[in-house]
């Protein structure tokens, strides 16, 4: 029996109504239970399926709607402990349920390891063996090939260079142990390390705040618009998906009525949630109040809310812009091309730091500046679509997230007083680490590294 | 025509620091013993600086001791000078080292080796191995003795095909102008063994009436020196110091201008040499904006005038060096005694070896120290060590005894060598060995000496006593781990003056001490150990305590290693078989044929995809028994 538990999404990416994040191991059943609302699954029966939902420890917030089955060894198919959830099949959903998995303690399964420990454990007999080691080649040899394809040669470029600043500094560390009485170089110290730590440190917290942003190109930032009636707000779709003559896709969810669109707004891509309501006449208003309103405002990454030039403010507007209070959000006061009625000062006002765009919609005028504010809000106006480097492969923000906690260790030690040498052993493993990001983590570079950077011995 | 000159269990061909460990712990084990030298005056020769221990070194040298060797207690006695390294850092790299009397040195290895009833010491120069049917039978001396015995142990250090070189001089010879071993290389060439060529040097040695030391810096050893081997009790009182200079700009002159004549430059010299110790010409070309160069003037015993001139390495002509010299700060006026030189020898690759030192190909036959790579007196002694407990064994139908990497610098240092290789002579660093925190200086006992006592290699008495201090230190742990201490005026003062913070509310012993600004001895004072404790098991209760969060992270790290380390590949396992694995790592495989899946997984170009296919394929073979029985 292996001592950890393994994770990965066992259905063919991308495909399907319906994905499986498979676990298995002895820690199966309570990770997965940590991340559970819903019965306990630590004191359920073997071999039954339940229905609940997925939190996010980091927030509390429910994530996915899920259906968990609880298998309990031997009687399974690696004959440890196994668990599958059940998850909307969508890339985005799955991928985050493993990032959740790994994140609660379970290791990214090898390829074909299910297949190996199965093996291991006495499910698969013999003649099956060399079709096991058959798999595990293939699945190494595929999994080598889509990493490598992921894998952006700027972001190796960039980790090759953190692991370069990081093995500088252990190689420092490693000649004042190795040669105390070498009087060349500056005995390393904690005030030092602490500042060769916290810029790597926060060099791999910008690239995981990048990759949140790649991920948002891939999946489409979750934009909500929102208004009182007859603002506008279908002259706003219609502007945005014509105008940019994106793709638009139904997807209906399986549980939930959610329609989503696709547009592409100067390489942004919005994913517009909830538009169901858009072109509904109900009153948004009362929806505000519906918990699942306040949900769906609270998962988009934008949120455009649209008021009329043409009337005064209303206690509905307020309203919503007490609903939106924290979120991104970007003002739009249509209708220019009617007579002013709105207070633009007490719009400015209650949008505090926020965008204010004015459009006149039916004469498709304020558009290009609308545009331009969505852009503006992703990249931050300091970034080019061209120069970021995404991560997007679970695995290697994986390795990040151990890497930061690697180096935060470090940095508690440093703390702590704890010696350099000792303090140095996270150092040594985020560049560990690192190096499995790109699949470089010889050991006798730092002894290279130790002799080039130094003038040493006797 | 040979004679037949007698039987033994074991043969040691040379008495260097690994053949004199070799011999001894093969004897110690109740093995009858032969140790062969060519020079029977220098036994435990160094040949290089008169030093001994330093980071990983030391630990090496302690670990040795723990395990019932000889170089502690030898050093220990014979010391001119002791420091402690590293003070200011953690405990796991604090170093011992020693400054050597080197004719003491001699002197009291020999007396040792002499009076050890299992071995017999005897001057030859050994020509050829008996090998039969592929298995290692004996030796042949040149005077055409045959000595027979189950195990024989080579190690011969730089002889082999010994090469000295000085300028444009070159000779055949071992180091100090001693024979080099010609024929036995040639020897094992015949019986197939893969050789590669190294290089060292030496630096020049001076007279020191002839050096100023006013225009040095005085290096004294520690008021209070600590010791190598756990039975020393005696310290050396008058100890001698070593002295500081520096190279300067008109010495690198003189280097430049002669760089056309340095063996290593003019392309003379083929061997490999080791980078970390470099000859004083190439730190001069690698590091040219370098203004100076320390060096060392280290005395070479109580009883010479001798200075070693330690960082002055080179193979120049001795004309330069004597220029050379005469640019340093204190050495003016030097009058050198000795030349520099460089030396080139056969070295075996490791990776014909087991893990337990025995060669692949010829059973029977055991290598150990320079010969298989390394460097350093401290790494050839721990392979010695090693060898001469596995030669042993083989001899008496023991097990043998393989050092894992989490157990200690010496297995670090042979794993390294047998499943790596080497490009150039090893060096042990305290970076090669992932769990350096676990392998300190002060808990050498604890790791090794029951081992060492099983092998046979520690008296009664000595474990007795050592069993004592486990217990003690178990003790005072768990005292520390209950105690509640109380904010009483007493404690807060002595907390302030280390600098800390005050207690709020009483606080277990234990987790006061784990508090950077505070030691055992602070907590010793308001909570004081029921009986009268030693020094060592104090500090040992400290260590453990204080870095306990590290030593924890550390042992699950070797728990997991281990798991692979238990993972046994069957000796004879044909790699061809095995469809999966790919072609780089198979040859890589064949070729240094891992005793397990942790090894495996530690040679280079076998990457994880191949340990699972390997890991799968051994299981299979298991089931496949299982069937066959049933």
């Amino acid at each position: 029996m292996e001592a950890d538990t393994i994770a990965a999404i066992s259905t063919p990416i991308g495909e399907g109504a319906i994905a499986i994040v498979r676990l298995s191991g002895p820690e199966a059943t309570e990770i997965a239970n940590g991340l559970f609302q819903g019965v306990s699954l630590t004191s359920v029966d073997s071999h039954t399926i339940h229905y609940g939902k997925i939190i996010d420890p980091s927030t509390n917030e429910v994530a996915e709607e899920v259906m968990v089955t609880v298998m309990k060894g031997p009687r399974t198919f690696t004959r440890e402990d196994v668990v599958e959830i059940n998850c909307h099949g969508g890339l985005a959903s799955v991928n985050r349920l493993l990032e959740l998995v790994l994140y609660q303690g379970a290791r990214m399964a090898e390829p074909g390891e299910f297949t190996k420990r199965a093996f291991l454990n006495g499910r698969i007999d013999l003649s099956q063996a060399e079709a096991v080691m058959d798999l595990i080649r293939a699945k190494t040899d595929k999994a080598m090939n889509v990493a490598l394809k992921q894998m952006d040669g700027r972001l190796s470029n960039l980790i090759a260079r953190l692991r370069q600043e990081l093995l500088e500094t252990v190689a420092h560390v490693e000649v004042n142990i190795d040669y105390p009485e070498y009087d060349d170089v500056e005995e390393m110290s904690h005030q030092m390390l602490i500042e060769k730590t916290r810029h790597v440190y926060s060099e791999i917290e910008r690239l995981l705040e990048m990759a949140k942003q790649g991920k948002i190109l891939r999946e489409g930032l979750a934009t909500a618009i929102i208004g009182r009636p007859n603002v506008g707000k279908s002259s706003l779709l219609n502007a945005l998906v014509q105008e940019n003559k994106a793709i638009v896709t139904d997807i209906p969810g399986t549980t939930r009525d959610v329609i989503e669109e696709y547009v592409n707004i100067r390489g942004v891509p919005l994913r517009l949630v909830d538009t169901a309501g858009i072109r509904e006449t109900e009153d948004i208003v009362e929806r505000i109040g519906v918990e699942r309103s306040r949900q769906v405002l609270k998962e988009s990454d934008l949120i455009l809310l649209v008021l009329n030039n043409n009337s005064e403010l209303t206690e509905e507007d307020i309203l919503l812009f007490q609903a939106v209070e924290g979120l991104e959000v970007i003002v739009i006061v249509n209708k220019t091309d009617l007579d002013q009625k709105i207070d633009l000062d007490k719009v400015k006002q209650l949008a505090e730091n926020q965008k204010v765009i004015t459009t006149a919609l039916i004469e498709e005028k304020g558009i290009d500046e609308l545009e331009q504010a969505i852009a503006d809000t992703f990249f931050e106006g300091e970034l080019d679509v061209g120069d970021l480097t995404y991560v997007s492969n679970v695995r290697h923000i994986q390795l990040l997230k151990q890497s930061l906690q690697s180096l935060s260790d470090a940095m508690h030690g440093i703390e702590e007083g704890m010696p350099i040498d000792l303090v140095q052993i996270d150092v040594t493993r985020t560049w560990e680490l690192l190096g499995e990001i790109i699949g470089d983590a010889v050991h006798e570079s730092l002894i290279d590294q130790l002799f080039s950077q130094f003038c040493l011995g006797k | 025509m040979t004679y037949d000159a007698g039987h033994y269990d074991v043969i040691v061909i040379g008495a260097g620091h690994a053949g004199c460990e070799a011999a001894y712990a093969a004897a110690k084990r109740g093995a009858k013993t032969l140790m062969l030298s060519l020079n029977l005056d220098m036994v435990a020769f160094m040949p290089c600086n008169p030093s001994i221990g330093g980071p990983a070194k030391g630990i090496v040298v302690r670990e040795i001791d723990a395990l019932g060797g000889l170089m502690g207690r030898v050093i220990d006695k014979t010391y001119i000078q002791m420091r402690m390294l590293n003070t200011g850092k953690g405990p796991a790299v604090r170093a011992l080292r020693a400054q050597a009397d080197k004719p003491l040195y001699i002197q009291e290895m020999k007396r040792i080796l002499e009076n050890e009833k299992n071995l017999t010491l005897r001057q030859a120069m050994v020509e050829k191995l008996i090998v039969e049917d592929g298995v290692c039978k004996g030796v042949i001396t040149e005077t055409k003795a045959a000595y027979h015995a189950e195990s024989v142990v080579i190690t011969t250090g730089t002889f082999m095909r010994g090469r000295v070189i000085i300028g444009d001089l070159s000779y055949e010879s071992g180091p100090n102008n001693q024979r080099a071993s010609v024929k036995l290389s040639e020897n094992l060439e015949e019986l197939g063994f893969e050789l590669v060529r190294f290089k060292t040097g030496t630096p020049p040695r001076v007279n020191s009436h002839t050096i100023d030391f006013s225009k040095t810096e005085i290096q004294p050893g520690d008021d209070n020196p600590r010791h190598f081997s756990y039975e020393t009790t005696e310290e050396i009182l008058d100890q001698i110091p070593c002295w500081l200079t520096y190279t300067n700009e008109f010495t690198h002159k003189i280097i430049d201008e002669n760089l056309g004549l340095s063996a290593m430059y003019s392309g003379m010299i083929k061997g490999t040499g080791p980078r970390y110790c470099p000859s004083i010409e190439d730190k001069v070309v690698r590091f040219h904006d370098k203004p100076r160069h320390q060096i060392f003037l280290e005395p070479e015993g109580r009883n010479t005038e001798e200075v070693y001139v330690q960082g002055l390495s080179t193979s120049l002509p001795e004309f330069v060096q004597r220029d050379m010299l005469r640019t340093i700060a204190g050495l003016e006026n030097a009058e050198m005694m000795r030349a520099g030189y460089a030396i080139e020898y056969d070295s075996v690759v490791p990776t014909q070896l087991w893990p337990t030192l025995e060669v692949k190909n010829i059973p029977g036959l055991f290598t150990a120290g320079q010969i298989n790579g390394t460097s350093g007196y401290e790494e050839a002694a721990g392979q010695g060590l090693m060898a001469g407990i596995n030669a042993a064994s083989k001899a008496l139908g023991k097990d043998s005894f393989i050092m894992d990497r989490s157990q200690g610098y010496i297995g670090v240092l042979i794993d390294d060598l047998v499943t790596k290789g080497t490009n150039e002579p090893y060096r042990l660093l305290t970076s090669r060995a992932e769990y350096r925190l676990l392998l300190r200086h002060d808990n050498a006992d604890l790791r090794l000496t029951e081992l060492g006592y099983e092998l046979g290699l520690i008296s009664e008495e000595r474990y007795h006593n050592f069993a004592e201090k486990q217990e003690l230190i178990k003790q005072e742990k768990s005292r520390l781990e209950k105690e509640m201490l109380k904010p009483t005026e007493e404690l807060q003062q002595i907390i302030a003056d280390a600098g800390g913070t005050a207690l709020k509310e009483a606080i277990r012993a234990a987790d006061l001490l784990k508090r950077p600004e505070m030691n055992y001895l602070m907590i010793e004072k308001v909570s004081p150990a029921e009986q009268q404790l030693a020094w060592d098991v104090k500090e040992q209760v400290e260590i453990q305590i204080k870095y306990e969060g590290y030593i924890v992270k550390s042992n699950q790290q070797v728990e997991r290693m281990l798991k692979m380390e238990n993972k046994l590949i069957p000796e004879n396992l044909d790699y061809d078989d095995i469809s999966g694995i790919a072609t780089e790592a198979k040859e890589k495989l064949k070729k240094v044929r891992p005793l397990s899946v942790g090894q495996a997984s530690r040679i280079s170009g076998v990457n994880p995809a191949d340990v699972s296919i390997l890991l799968v394929y051994i299981e299979q073979g298991k089931i496949a028994k299982v069937s066959n029985n049933q």
